[in-house]
């Protein structure tokens, strides 16, 4: 119950059966997006999470992108912090997020 | 007198799908059954092809059957399919295929049209891949007894100067080559039965790997293994491979080529494309030294630009074929059990 | 692959996995444990218990919905398919899991007419294409899935299909994570939570098990930067004391959950008083059957099914397995009677069940000297 891909909505086909031509990356699908009608109605362009042929959220890029950059930050400080681990420093301090 | 059938160590009480999908379940049958009561009781390694020697000439010559659902699919047909897969199976064993003969199983009811276009597939792959059709068998069986059709072949070739392949043959050290892309046959069948209704720009590679294999011949690279990953992937042929020499492989998962519809497509079902099979690719194994050179000789030849090195030979893990990643951990991929079914967790 | 690779970055994962061996107290031993059968699959195939170090362990649990699922339902859903004019059709993840006599595909290849289908969908259109034939949808999956089922037989209801018709074995994740709390042997720290899941029910439904059983957990997404971020969040609270929900996927997941998806299933699902777990036993208010008003679409009400219970035997601990009491190789039968090939217990049979995956994975590597 875990495989859910993320695909984007090209275009939507039926509003009545609620179907969306979504792709990913070379392959394409109608998919239902009825359960995406209620919170956040899907529109073209939208990227959304595939799981058995049913959008089951929307993936928000900005969210996405927040999530790299501290994923990010957390390499470089991680580096940082074992580059001035050399100098004896105490490691009291945590990354905040 | 009293005759003595050798004893076999199958167990199974009966024949089931898995034993026909190449992997694991395939091999019991081969080795367990077959093998006593058809080859010998000491079967010796089964290549592809087998080596005969004929009033003083040696030829190569195999046999391969055909069973595919839909006929006709994007780039190719069963027709195609059945005149690929046996010049394949002669080149990887380091053959030229010369001849075929071609036994057909017909279904009755089966649109004359039907047959005809699939006589034409197998006479132009023919034509294109240089060896003649010069017999076979007909046969018509009633409706519901055979899926249209089922093609059989006997190809019979001569030896292509400059290569042996054997998996005797193979060291530790020896790098693995993969001619292109995996997994685009596979996925486009999956796709082609309509029960899944994805779309995809994809199409299968069934095609000759005979130019490609004769490239190799002609510049000393020092061959020493080659296998066409059908029916259970790159994983079964390689694991296959470490079975037989109970060497280890290590393949990095960032080298393995695959076009991105293949690659959606097995996250999307949850397939792993090392189990998916190609019907116009071959992997060979190539001495260290001379590994760079097979792959320069593949690329420049038509057909082999998207060739690559995947992996090498190790002494251990004995017997395993390993995926190692761009972290520092690896996973173990083995045969196929059966064929790949697409999952939802 | 948007939204795919960029989570799969190698810098990244370099950069996370120091952060991990740094956040990670050698005086401890940490316990995590993942409860959803896809993480322990991500986490197999990028290796990534390969690189955190050996005092934080990852336990697998009781997430794997094929696991849990007791052999006496796959018999029911043979028996059904065993009918004339009948067509039962369910997920590939189905297909090798035997039954008394047999597994799905052995019946198929027997003549019984059983077809997989990546959606409940497919299903309902093969009935509209079949109309002289029933087609049964065999239904298996989480919160994440039975939407789609919910749904699925709405439309039924609303077109008034007359020839399809569900088995449901739908359960809900929150009653395996009980029972895995319940466990008197139980010592998880805590928990990478089901991703997927919580895009339907949210975050709010794990505060139990933060408040109530101090147990820290993180929503995590299925990427190898999903899972470690998450098991960086986790080692922080621990290492604090603390224990709160945290949804390290935000991306997919939203605090509320799916308002179409909860209803759906609220119309079509209800609370079964009990039902069997596959090596958990009989756990109350933990599976969804489906209400009396879709009663004709409910395939146990249009079919007999036998009902039989038939209980793994005594040697097969999948129970302690499921429940992160045991390791799969600790588990007696393990890698002699229990193998993928011949699976005793359904966590060998299932691919991403603890003891398939550990055996694919882990096993081979371990019995043999070197390592990469």
């Amino acid at each position: 119950m875990c495989l859910a891909i993320p695909g984007r909505i090209v275009e939507l086909l039926s509003e009545r059966d609620n179907l969306a031509l979504v792709e990913v990356a070379g392959i394409r699908r109608r998919i239902d997006v009825g359960l995406l009608q209620l919170d956040d109605a899907p529109h073209a362009g939208d990227w959304v999470l595939i799981h058995v042929g049913f959008a089951i959220s929307k993936i928000s890029e900005e969210r996405a992108a927040e999530q790299m950059q501290i994923l990010t930050l957390l390499g470089e400080q991680a580096a940082a912090l074992e580059e001035i681990s050399g100098y004896g420093l105490p490691e009291t301090w945590e990354a905040g997020e | 007198m009293s005759s003595t059938l050798p004893k076999f160590a199958f167990l199974d009480p009966q024949i089931d799908m898995a034993h026909g999908a190449g992997g694991k379940a395939t091999r019991r049958l081969i080795d367990d059954l077959l093998g006593p009561l058809l080859y010998g009781t000491d079967a010796p390694l089964l290549p592809d092809s087998a080596r005969l020697e004929i009033a003083g000439s040696q030829v190569l010559a195999t046999s391969d059957s055909f069973v595919v659902k839909p006929l006709r699919f994007p780039g190719g047909s069963i027709g195609s399919l059945a005149v690929h897969g046996t010049v394949n199976d002669l080149a990887v064993s380091g053959a030229r295929a010369q001849a075929l003969l071609v036994n057909l199983v017909l279904e009755a009811g089966t649109e004359t049209a039907v047959l005809a276009a699939e006589l034409e597939s197998l006479s132009e792959a023919a034509r294109a891949a240089g060896v003649k059709i010069v017999g076979g068998d007909t046969k018509v069986v009633e409706k519901g007894k055979a899926d249209r059709m089922y093609i059989s072949t006997f190809g019979i070739g001569v030896p292509i100067p400059g290569l042996d392949p054997s998996p005797y043959r193979v060291r530790p050290g020896d790098r693995v080559l993969i001619s292109g892309p995996v997994g685009d046959h596979g996925i486009t069948i999956l796709l082609a039965r309509g029960d899944l209704d994805f779309e995809a720009d994809l199409c299968s590679d069934s095609r000759s790997v005979l130019p490609l294999v004769e490239a190799l011949a002609f510049v000393e690279v020092g061959v020493r293994w080659m296998r066409d990953p059908t029916r259970g992937g790159v994983a079964t042929a390689l694991n296959e491979l470490a079975g037989d020499t109970g060497l280890g492989i290590v393949l990095r998962d960032d080298d393995i080529p695959l076009r991105d519809a293949v690659r959606s497509a097995c996250e999307l079902l949850g397939l792993d494309p090392l189990h998916i099979a190609s019907e116009g690719q071959f992997l060979a194994v190539i001495a260290a030294e001379h590994a760079e050179a097979a792959l320069g000789v593949l690329r420049r030849t038509p057909g082999g630009a998207d060739s690559r090195i995947i992996g090498e030979v190790r002494e251990q893990p004995s017997g395993t074929v390993l995926v190692a990643n761009s972290y520092g951990s690896s996973r173990v991929v083995d045969m196929l059990v059966g064929d790949p079914l697409p999952r939802i967790c | 692959m948007r939204f795919v690779d960029e989570f799969r970055d190698s810098a990244l994962v370099a950069g996370a996995i120091r952060e991990i061996h740094r956040l990670a107290d050698p005086r401890r031993h940490y316990r995590l444990m993942e409860v959803c059968g896809g993480h322990t699959h991500s986490i197999y195939r990028f290796g990534l218990h390969e690189l955190l170090p050996s005092n934080v362990e990852l336990v697998h649990g009781p997430g794997c919905p094929v696991c849990v699922l007791p052999m006496g339902r796959i018999d029911d859903a043979l028996s059904i398919a065993g009918q004339p004019g009948v067509i039962v059709c369910g997920f590939g993840d189905l297909m090798r899991v035997p039954g008394k006599q047999g597994t799905p595909l052995q019946w198929r290849s027997r003549g019984a007419d059983i077809r997989i289908v990546y959606s409940p969908s497919d299903a309902l259109q093969l009935a509209l294409a079949n109309l002289e034939k029933q087609v049964v949808f065999f239904a298996i999956g989480f919160e994440t899935t039975a939407p789609s089922t919910a749904l699925t037989l709405m439309r039924a209801k609303q077109e008034g299909v007359q020839n399809f018709s569900v088995f449901s074995n739908h359960v809900t994740i929150l009653s395996a994570m009980r029972a895995v709390l319940d466990s008197p042997d139980m010592r998880i720290d805590g928990f990478i939570g089901p991703g997927h899941v919580s895009t339907v029910i949210g975050c709010e439904p794990y505060e139990w098990i933060a408040r109530q059983e101090s147990k820290p957990i993180v929503i995590a997404g299925f990427e190898p930067l999903d899972i470690l971020q998450s098991i960086i969040m986790l080692l922080r609270q621990l290492n604090v004391g603390e224990s709160r929900v945290e949804n390290q996927y935000r991306r997919a997941v939203p605090q509320r959950g799916n308002r179409a998806a909860l209803q759906a299933m609220a119309d079509v699902f209800e609370l079964r008083t009990y039902f069997e777990w596959r090596g958990l036993g009989f756990i109350a208010q933990s599976a969804l059957g489906i209400r009396e008003s879709y009663a004709p679409w409910n395939a146990e009400r249009r079919f007999n099914v036998p009902g039989i219970r038939i209980t793994d035997p005594k040697s097969a601990q999948c129970g302690e397995v499921l429940k992160g009491v045991l390791k799969p190789p600790q588990c007696k039968l393990f890698g002699k009677e229990c193998t993928p090939e011949l699976p005793v217990g359904a966590l060998m049979v299932s691919s991403e069940g603890s003891c398939a995956a550990y055996y694919q994975y882990e096993y081979r590597k371990t019995r043999i000297a070197a390592r990469v």
